[in-house]
């Protein structure tokens, strides 16, 4: 081993210009796969933060404003949605579909108070469903039940992020429940707190709607109804059911069964699909351009460790006629192939990590404002050590097919040809 | 014997056949030395390279030590090359980019000694050769004397059995033709190798025991010359 390293050494040391050109165009196309990859990851990274909040089979309704005149009215009005439409959803008409069922009904903000400190916040009224639909997770107590929202109860659940601030920066959050806190002139007791997200979009504390509507005088008002569904694999059912979903809340509000305007249907499994496809569609291209670029750089070291055979044949002649077995001759190109790929390659994977790094401390953290959200365009744009352990690989393969050819060739070389050549 | 041929022909097919080999029948019997003369072109370079197992013939039989050499593998073949032949050619086929040294040690990194011992016997062999000197030189900064001790040295590492030498003087001026001659004399006396020798040079065939001339791809005459007194080196002795 060692031998062949020694070998391989003076080989390059011979042709360092020629090893330097070849080991470029490697280094290249591993540093354009890493960074190609690296900002692939951080565009998808980013889509998936938005996603990830919530499970993928539920769909968001929000009321909007016709634009379709019916039943005597123009176009341009209203709708809003109430405790009707939460009944229609729930009714038997979509019980085949629909599973769990929660409205929402925000508020705020309001100043939420605990002994002498407070912060502001806004309050999300809904049902107990909710915890499992947006995927909400209990560090203290328990979410909302259905008692609070039979009896209206005020109870609250609160943002570990706000609970800390209100315990003057403690976790012990246990001590909080069962306590009283205020909203402007409201009293809640506390029954839960639940963990926040540093991406989270907006931190509210969560109470039954029920209760939320009777203090805002909103009865019946809801802002929002999410539910889950099941047996909606296809676009097109998924289509289907919205169409017949929309036709229903649309002929309850007397507006035209058709208005797509007037009721506004956010499916996220849908969206989703449509966002696997994207994700799935820009990683392959970024795999295809990056081993495109790869394989120029495995011509190069193929056709230079021809060139290398060629100049090389009466060397291995001689090899061959002091008894070097073909397979000698095979070790000595490939290895020097792997070598010079695995060299370069190494380099361009790390150049290509601290350009990761570059974009990941650049345009990693800026973000945009977006509909009054925060949206980060790229979040952690580098690639982890899988990849790091994949391009290995191939870059292992790479050097093989790369010397595959010339090795074989130097294997062929019949000695006595090889020591009657005239050089 | 050590080395039997029986009816080997060898054809050249490069567009045109040329039959150059038409039939030899040769033994050469363990601890020999012999030598080969022929004009050029008779195959005496074609013979050598077959009995070095460099090349294959098309008929007739080969057998080296008992064993038949036909239609060998080419993993085989590189083995016999490595075990037991050692070849010295004209032009000496030192690898340029290793020093003196590293060429002699060379065919033992192919039987898989280590590299300190590789490198304790080919250092052994140079000072045996007069050569301690010049072991960390390139070739291209030996003479051709010493160009041609140094491939000697290599075609020994091994202890082979046989040493073929295609014209090993053929590059040298008469003095260090005998100094080489001599070495190869003194193998053959104290070492017991086989020693057969391609030459153009009386001179140089008439330090070896035996002379067989080639001609017209068979065997002629063959010359005892245990005197060593067929003719000597120098003096309108070489016959091209
Ligand atoms: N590889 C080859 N392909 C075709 N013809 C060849 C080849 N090698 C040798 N020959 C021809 O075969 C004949 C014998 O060649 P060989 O080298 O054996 O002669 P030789 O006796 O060694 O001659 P010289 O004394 O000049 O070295 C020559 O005519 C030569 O041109
Ligand atoms: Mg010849």
């Amino acid at each position: 081993m060692n031998d062949l390293l020694t070998e391989i050494w003076e080989s390059i040391r011979r042709n360092k210009l020629r090893t330097a050109l070849t080991g470029f165009a490697v280094a290249w196309g591993i540093f354009m796969l890493i960074v190609l990859l690296g900002a692939g990851n951080g565009l998808m990274n980013a889509f998936m933060n938005q996603g990830e909040h919530f499970a993928t089979n539920t769909m968001a309704v929000f009321g909007g404003v016709t634009s379709k005149p019916a039943n005597g009215y123009q176009t341009g009005r209203r709708i809003n949605l109430n405790d009707k439409d939460v009944a229609i959803t729930q009714s038997a008409l979509f019980s085949g579909n629909v599973d769990k069922i929660s409205p929402e009904l925000f508020k705020g903000p309001y100043t939420l108070a605990f002994k002498s400190r407070h912060t502001s916040v806004y309050l999300n009224g809904c049902y107990p469903s909710l915890m499992e639909m947006n995927k909400i997770e209990m560090l203290e107590g328990r979410f909302i039940n259905q008692n609070d929202i039979k009896q209206h109860r005020k109870s609250i659940v609160l943002a570990a992020s706000h609970a800390i601030e209100l315990m003057n920066g403690g976790e012990d959050y246990a001590s909080l429940i069962g306590k009283t806190v205020t909203t402007d002139n409201i009293t809640w007791v506390v029954v839960g707190v639940y963990k926040t997200d540093r991406t989270a979009q907006r931190v509210e504390a969560f109470a039954p709607i029920t209760t939320m509507q009777m203090i805002t005088n909103d009865i019946n008002y809801v802002d929002q109804i999410n539910f889950s569904f099941h047996g909606l694999t296809t676009k097109e059912e998924n289509e289907q059911f919205e169409k017949t979903y929309r036709a229903a809340l649309n002929r309850a509000h007397k507006a035209a069964p058709d208005d797509e305007s007037s009721i506004w249907i956010w499916n996220r499994f849908t969206q989703n699909m449509q966002m696997d496809k994207g994700t799935h569609f820009i990683r392959t291209a970024l795999w295809i351009l990056g081993i495109f670029t790869l394989v120029g750089g495995i011509v190069g070291v193929s056709n230079i460790m021809l060139i290398t055979v060629k100049e090389r044949t009466r060397e291995f002649g001689i090899r061959k006629a002091i008894g070097a077995s073909p397979w000698e001759i095979m070790k000595l190109i490939l290895a020097e192939s792997v070598s010079i790929t695995a060299l370069f390659g190494y380099i361009g994977m790390f150049l290509g990590m601290v350009a990761c790094e570059v974009m990941k401390m650049t345009v990693g953290q800026s973000s945009v404002e977006f509909f009054g959200e925060t949206v980060q365009l790229f979040v952690n744009p580098t690639v982890g050590l899988g990849i790091s352990v994949g391009v290995t690989i191939l870059l292992v393969i790479a050097g093989t097919l790369a010397g595959i050819s010339p090795a074989m060739k130097a294997a062929r070389i019949r000695p006595i040809e090889a020591l009657n050549d005239v050089n | 014997m050590l080395i039997d041929l029986h009816n080997i022909h060898k054809t050249y097919d490069n567009g045109q056949p040329l039959h150059v080999l038409k039939g030899i029948d040769l033994g050469i019997g363990e601890g020999e030395f012999v030598s080969i003369m022929g004009a050029s072109g008779s195959g005496k370079s074609t013979l050598l390279n077959i009995l070095g197992i460099l090349d294959n013939y098309d008929e007739g039989e080969y057998w080296l030590d008992g064993k038949l050499i036909k239609n060998l593998s080419e993993k085989e073949a590189a083995h016999y090359r490595n075990r037991m032949i050692g070849f010295v050619f004209q032009s000496f086929n030192l690898i340029n980019f290793k020093t003196a040294v590293e060429n002699v040690e060379l065919p033992l990194y192919y039987q898989g000694v280590s590299r300190k011992k590789r490198n304790e016997l080919a250092m052994h062999f140079l000072e045996h050769f007069g050569l301690a000197d010049w072991a960390t030189h390139y070739p291209n900064e030996l003479s051709g004397g010493q160009k041609q001790r140094v491939a000697i040295a290599r075609a020994l590492i091994t202890q082979p059995r046989i040493l073929l030498a295609d014209e090993p003087t053929g590059a040298l001026d008469s003095k260090t033709s005998v100094e080489v001659m001599d070495l190869l004399t003194e193998l053959n006396r104290t070492e017991k190798v086989t020693i057969i020798v391609v030459t153009h040079e009386s001179g140089v065939a008439n330090c070896t025991d035996k002379i067989i001339h080639i001609k017209d791809g068979i065997i002629g005459e063959t010359t005892l010359n245990e005197q060593h007194k067929a003719s000597i080196f120098g003096t309108s002795t070489i016959m091209k």
